[in-house]
């Protein structure tokens, strides 16, 4: 009986230690969830929310009655669909990327390409931007190289236009990300046994050949993880990267959903529409999780939640 | 006649060579299947050019920013650096603005690496003690929160009323309890044989000295892939200025070259500032122009990533391997 007190005793006082923590984490994690109740009022910022009117679901209403509005959340979610569908659509790269460095015998060169290809995945979106804007802009050294070449006459505006602009956003993107998505699969691929290698060799099997039956069967699981989870987080493609590269001239086809429910709270000052929209993407995405959790648990016997 | 023959022998010499020289490669063939030899080829050139797309972007803005400014305006430096200076650097080490972004920049990534870093030691191992009460319960309350967001508007809200709104406190206090770090840390602690905790425990260790006594020591490999990525994140965040903060003593590096890229106008007064107070050496190569000094802050901005990167790497691969177990 009183080791059980003790026992007890002594499970509380961890529990003390940890309170601090998980406090903060109530505090900023939370609470502000508490902040959704904005969404039903027409909250206007220097008075408080107890001044404000209590309006119910008009906000969500306003997002498909309202013909402008309407017209421009679709376009967002376009958007949104258009460069998560590309990252998805080419998620391969990182493996093939993988694959084909595996293959190069010249261990110090291998070594140095990996090092090389994830040092941008260091940087912040802040720092790539500024890179873009240094080797891209109108005296920069790609224009030079164009103008020398004579394939243009007039220097190209690559970052103040609209074109393309869903795949510069994905060639951006894997510059920044492919490197480091690779590593895990070159894990994956260290692990296959050698002697799988050496006895397909030994029946005749080319280099092509062993990467085909062998190579990628083994990494395929891990692509398909990875390709769960990016399905979970199809609308949240962050905010940051999109931030930086946004201008007047591409706001239009740039403007994925984080950045919309930014700039409808600071630039325009639709709190309330931008909480409305923020409550459905966050539920969108957690029953997305849920989804692709499921289906991973279906066909690998083991979710990654 | 005997010259000829000699000439004759060193000319037999030679074809046997030749021959050797054939069957060798030959041989080499037949080993090779054709495919992988073009396929090799292939892939070097790829690589190569994968590479340098990521080296290459760098190695031009730093070339770009040692050289003659005049000749970099006029888009005259692309492959090696010209008439080599640095005062580009010292012009930029003047700018007060830039010094104090630095300072807080360095500030928060040192003060909130520890404390991500200590916090995520304690509680990666605190959530592995099976005595604590509920354990299980916070345990999940804590990594649900790798899940989900309450959205700007709630977060910006919650924040002000804490009163970290303008506060250094906003850079490094909600990043504190980072959820996936303790799932690395807890996955390490749960490796360490249990035997060990136990006899300290029976040695009469209680929770907190086997924390710092056994825990700590044994834990340190990945305490550093932690410390890393955090020291990174810290360096690299960008979002938290833009949202809480609006006093410009705040302002991180980060955020600073952001206004530097975007706002021609107050790069413009700058660049006037800093022509003039270095006015004697300012002659057309040296002056500070705009372009100028945003690719020197862009290279001091990345230069103290660049420099630790290749140092550490082998923690950042452990750390996304750790972190694939369970992630």
């Amino acid at each position: 009986m009183k080791k059980m007190n003790r026992k007890k005793k002594r499970g509380l006082r961890e529990f003390l230690y940890v309170l601090p923590f998980i406090i903060m984490v109530a505090l900023f994690c939370y609470y502000p969830l508490y902040g959704w109740r904005y969404a039903f009022y027409d909250y206007k910022p220097p008075y408080p929310l107890s001044s404000d009117s209590f309006v119910g679901t008009k906000w969500f209403s306003y997002m498909v009655s309202n013909p402008i509005r309407r017209k421009q959340i679709l376009q967002v979610l376009l958007n949104t669909f258009g460069i998560s569908g590309l990252n998805m659509i080419f998620s391969w790269f990182p493996m093939m990327f993988a694959i084909f460095l595996n293959e190069i015998k010249c261990k110090p060169y291998q070594k140095f390409v990996q090092t090389v290809t994830t040092i941008p995945n260091f940087i912040s979106w802040v720092l790539v931007y500024s890179i873009a804007y240094c080797v891209f802009n109108s005296t920069g050294v790609v224009n030079t190289v164009l103008q020398n070449l004579g394939l243009t006459d007039t220097p190209v505006m690559f970052l103040q236009s609209s074109d393309h602009i869903w795949f510069k956003m994905w060639l951006w993107n894997t510059w920044k990300n492919a490197g480091w998505a690779a590593i895990m699969y070159i894990a994956a691929i260290t692990g296959i046994d050698e002697e799988l290698i050496d006895a397909a060799k030994v029946d005749g099997a080319n280099r092509w050949k062993t990467i085909l039956h062998i190579t990628i069967p083994t990494i395929l699981p891990t692509f398909f993880v990875l390709q769960f989870l990016n399905m979970a987080n199809f609308l949240s493609n962050g905010m940051e990267q999109f931030f930086v590269f946004e201008n007047s001239f591409n706001t239009d086809t740039i403007q994925v959903l984080d950045l919309y429910v930014y700039n409808l709270a600071m630039k325009s000052g639709g709190y309330s529409l931008s909480v409305a929209i923020g409550i459905l993407k966050s539920l969108v995405s957690v029953v997305l999780l849920c989804i692709m959790n499921t289906i991973s648990k279906l066909t690998r016997g083991e979710g990654f939640i | 006649m005997a010259k000829q023959t000699f000439a004759e022998k060193r000319a037999e010499k030679k074809q046997l060579r030749i021959y050797e020289k054939e069957h060798r490669k030959n041989l080499r063939r037949r080993k090779q299947d054709p495919i992988d030899v073009i396929m090799s080829t292939i892939t070097y050139i790829v690589y190569t050019f994968f590479a340098f797309v990521c080296v290459y972007p760098f190695y031009y803005i730093f070339i770009n920013t040692i050289s003659s400014n005049e000749l970099s305006a006029r888009g005259k430096v692309n492959f090696w650096p010209k008439e080599i200076h640095f005062t580009n650097y010292i012009n930029v080490s003047h700018i007060p603005d830039l010094i104090n972004a630095f300072k807080i920049s360095l500030g928060r990534t040192i003060l909130g690496t520890i404390l991500t870093v200590s916090i995520s030691a304690f509680l990666g191992y605190m959530f592995t003690r099976e005595t604590m009460w509920m354990r299980k319960f916070w345990y999940r309350f804590v990594i649900a929160t790798m899940y989900f967001n309450a959205g700007i508007i709630p977060i910006f809200l919650t924040f002000k009323s804490l009163g970290l709104y303008n506060n250094f406190l906003v850079y490094i206090l909600p990043t504190a309890v980072a959820p996936f770090y303790i799932v690395l840390c807890k996955t390490f602690v749960e490796s360490i044989p249990k035997d060990l905790i136990d006899a300290a425990e029976l040695d009469g260790c209680g929770t907190l000295r086997a924390f710092t006594a056994i825990i700590i020591p044994v834990i340190k490999p990945i305490l550093a892939t932690v410390a890393i990525f955090s020291a990174v994140s810290q360096w690299n965040s960008f979002q938290d200025t833009l949202l809480y903060v609006s006093d410009n003593k705040l302002y991180t590096l980060q955020f600073t070259l952001y206004q530097y890229i975007n706002q021609a106008s107050s790069l413009k007064a700058l660049v006037n500032n800093t022509t003039s107070s270095s006015s004697m050496a300012a002659s057309l190569a040296h002056a500070a122009t705009a372009t100028s000094i945003r690719m020197t802050v862009t290279i001091v901005v990345v230069g103290p990533i660049l420099l630790v990167y290749p140092i550490f790497q082998r923690y950042f691969v452990k750390g996304i391997m750790v972190g694939a177990v369970k992630g």
